[in-house]
């Protein structure tokens, strides 16, 4: 166990310094970081001190250790664009996409499951068809489209609902909530929608495929044997055994929530941590987009360790496999 | 006439199977018309939505021609800049089109090659190869794609930026697909590598290179076309995406992402039309491809019938 969590904890730290390897030369050697501080007419001595005082001239080694050290204290240094430090700016922003993803995973989740198990149960269904070429359609909508067509229903055609920006917000310390005010709570709907109709779609297949394949195995239909009524074979022997998947299910929901986050904040201009990277695309901010390379990839690797020391805990199949890992 | 469909039965699967697919048909004649429509954009289009002179800012936001108001020579409206809107979707279409077909070669040579290299040359190429395709997978597409965009504007000159942009949105979306194809190349060659054809093309003493090209690759092709047409439809929704982000297709080119971009603007003022048939023309697309990916699947893999 501990070996193997090591060994994965190993993995991890690589890619990490692979990717902030990246993530500098990248902001080292993407122009020049003096000219865009200093104006015009600063003169090239000028303009050689700062480059001394930054330490731009020291050998490349100590400047990437050097922008590691920052990066692990937490000083990600200024955006070219807007000149704030780059930490302030994604910190203001963080609730947004956090508040936004939440609410987007667990609008999946909660139907999603249901609706799996229900189709997997019944796929004959008249009901069971009709949910899964919704969901045939829905896969092929862009995220995008469908934002746009809620915008048009909800917000142009029937005026029900705000279509861009949070409302109002409450401040608790530095983080700025939409769940504690009406206004808050109705411009979080539609994003949310937006955001988790897709993930919803990708948890109901994986549900139901996984379901469908447990009630095929010979435990089940053992137990059907049995004589158990099927009430209790279909919520305690069946849903239980493809439970397992659904921390998987929940891991790459949040990598495509983050990537989905940054297209529904574009289309409801949710002023999140997608939309400012967005921003430093267009404008080439390139500290921010090297910190947000970073950020992005140190999500990524967190969520991939945790949902495989998960699986580790709780299938003891993974474990018994010598080679699983 | 039964004599020739016993005959098909038999000796053409495909064909067969196509042929009592409805479903299917309507997906591929779908597919056929927006092909010819993305080709022959410049002999059927009315008007050219390139040519500054040939559209005038007064015909802007003409609704369609059959609702009040709107203008014969406009069959669906016009945008906020006057252009023809059937012609900026027939010219739309064949951009999108274009740099996915390009964006998927791209990915599919890429992929394969690296796959089917790592297959056949095993040992540390492979392991170094799949670790890298591991993490890339765990990265949503759309994300890869965001990424490279942003760092290869990042590289380039600010003046070449405007003509070379096509290329970067090719790049990055075939950056984000190369995975799909090296791993399935991969999973095939592993599967052929111990077959005798190969055992004898390696005493023989072909060279490595020829034994992959001439005597693998044709072998390992079928599953690759699957992905291939599924990937379409994802390069073809990444491109729409990108553009409608503002950092794919140059805004003043119409592809369907940037005509869907300027279409939202416009749905609080109630000209719908912009948005709608663009968006429609998208989906139908995506969605055609995908049934036909699925349809080349099941073909492909009788257990899914």
């Amino acid at each position: 166990m501990t070996g193997f969590i090591l060994k994965r904890l190993a993995q991890s730290v690589f890619v990490m310094l692979a990717v902030s390897l990246l993530a500098f030369a990248l902001f080292r050697y993407v122009g020049d970081p003096v000219a865009v501080m200093v104006g015009q007419e600063t003169s090239i001595e000028d303009q050689e001190r700062l480059r001394e005082q930054l330490g731009l001239n020291d050998p490349v080694l100590t400047q990437y250790t050097r922008f590691l050290g920052n990066l692990v204290t937490g000083d990600f240094g200024f955006s070219y664009r807007t000149r704030q430090p780059i930490g302030e700016m994604l910190l203001a922003r963080m609730p947004a996409t956090l508040e936004l993803g939440l609410v987007s995973l667990l609008i999946s989740l909660i139907v999603g499951i249901p609706a799996g198990i229900y189709t997997a149960l019944r796929s004959n269904g008249v009901l069971a068809h009709t949910i899964l070429i919704t969901t045939l359609v829905g896969i092929s909508i862009p995220t995008f489209v469908i934002g746009i067509f809620l915008i048009y229903l909800f917000g142009v055609q029937l005026g029900w609902l705000p279509t861009f920006g949070r409302g109002e917000t409450v401040e608790i310390g530095w983080w700025k909530t939409n769940f504690l005010s009406a206004s808050g709570l109705r411009a979080l709907i539609l994003p949310a929608v937006t955001l988790g109709v897709y993930q919803l779609t990708l948890t109901m297949r994986l549900v139901r495929s996984e379901m469908q394949d447990v009630m095929n195995t010979d435990f089940i239909k053992f137990a059907i044997a049995r004589g158990i009524d099927y009430r209790s074979v279909h919520y305690h022997h069946a849903l239980r055994n493809s439970m397992v998947p659904v921390i998987t299910i929940i891991g790459l929901q949040f990598g495509g929530i983050i990537a989905f986050s940054i297209v529904t904040e574009s289309v409801f201009q949710w002023p999140g941590m997608g939309l400012l990277f967005l921003d430093s695309i267009r404008y080439v901010d390139i500290p921010v987009l090297s910190v947000y390379l970073v950020m992005i990839a140190l999500i990524f690797v967190v969520i991939n360790l945790i949902v495989d020391i998960l699986y580790f805990v709780i299938d003891p199949r993974v474990r018994l496999k010598p080679e699983a890992g | 006439m039964l004599v020739w469909w016993r005959r098909v039965r038999v000796e053409n699967e495909a064909l067969y199977l196509f042929l009592r697919s409805p479903v299917a048909q309507i997906a591929a004649l779908v597919a056929v018309l927006t092909v010819f429509g993305a080709i022959l954009a410049p002999l059927i289009a009315p008007t050219n939505p390139y040519d500054l002179a040939s559209f005038d800012i007064l015909d802007s936001f003409l609704p369609p021609a059959w609702v009040e108001g709107g203008d014969a020579r406009f069959v669906i409206g016009t945008d906020d800049q006057g252009r023809d809107l059937y012609s900026a979707i027939l010219y739309g279409t064949r951009l999108s089109l274009t740099v996915g077909v390009c964006s998927v070669l791209f990915a599919a040579v890429l992929g394969t090659s690296l796959g089917l290299a790592a297959g056949y040359i095993g040992g540390r190429f492979d392991a170094v190869i799949m670790r890298i395709a591991d993490i890339q997978l765990s990265l949503p597409a759309i994300l890869t794609a965001l990424l490279v965009d942003g760092v290869a504007r990042g590289i380039m000159p600010r003046e070449q930026h405007e003509e070379l942009l096509l290329v970067v949105l090719t790049v990055a979306i075939a950056l984000s697909l190369w995975v799909d194809f090296a791993r399935t190349a991969r999973a095939s060659t592993f599967v052929e590598r111990n077959k005798e054809y190969v055992q004898a093309a390696e005493i023989m003493g072909l060279h490595p290179i020829r034994i992959m090209a001439v005597g693998i690759l044709p072998n390992i092709l079928g599953p690759l076309m699957v992905i291939g047409t599924v990937d379409l439809a994802v390069a073809i929704l990444l491109e729409a995406t990108l553009s409608f982000l503002g950092v794919g297709v140059p805004p003043n080119q119409p592809s369907l992402g940037t005509l869907i971009d300027i279409g939202t603007d416009y749905i609080f003022s109630g000209e719908w039309w912009i948005v709608i048939f663009p968006a429609a023309t998208l989906i139908t697309m995506i969605i055609a491809v995908n049934i036909l990916g699925d349809f080349f699947r099941s073909v492909l893999n009788p257990r899914l019938r």
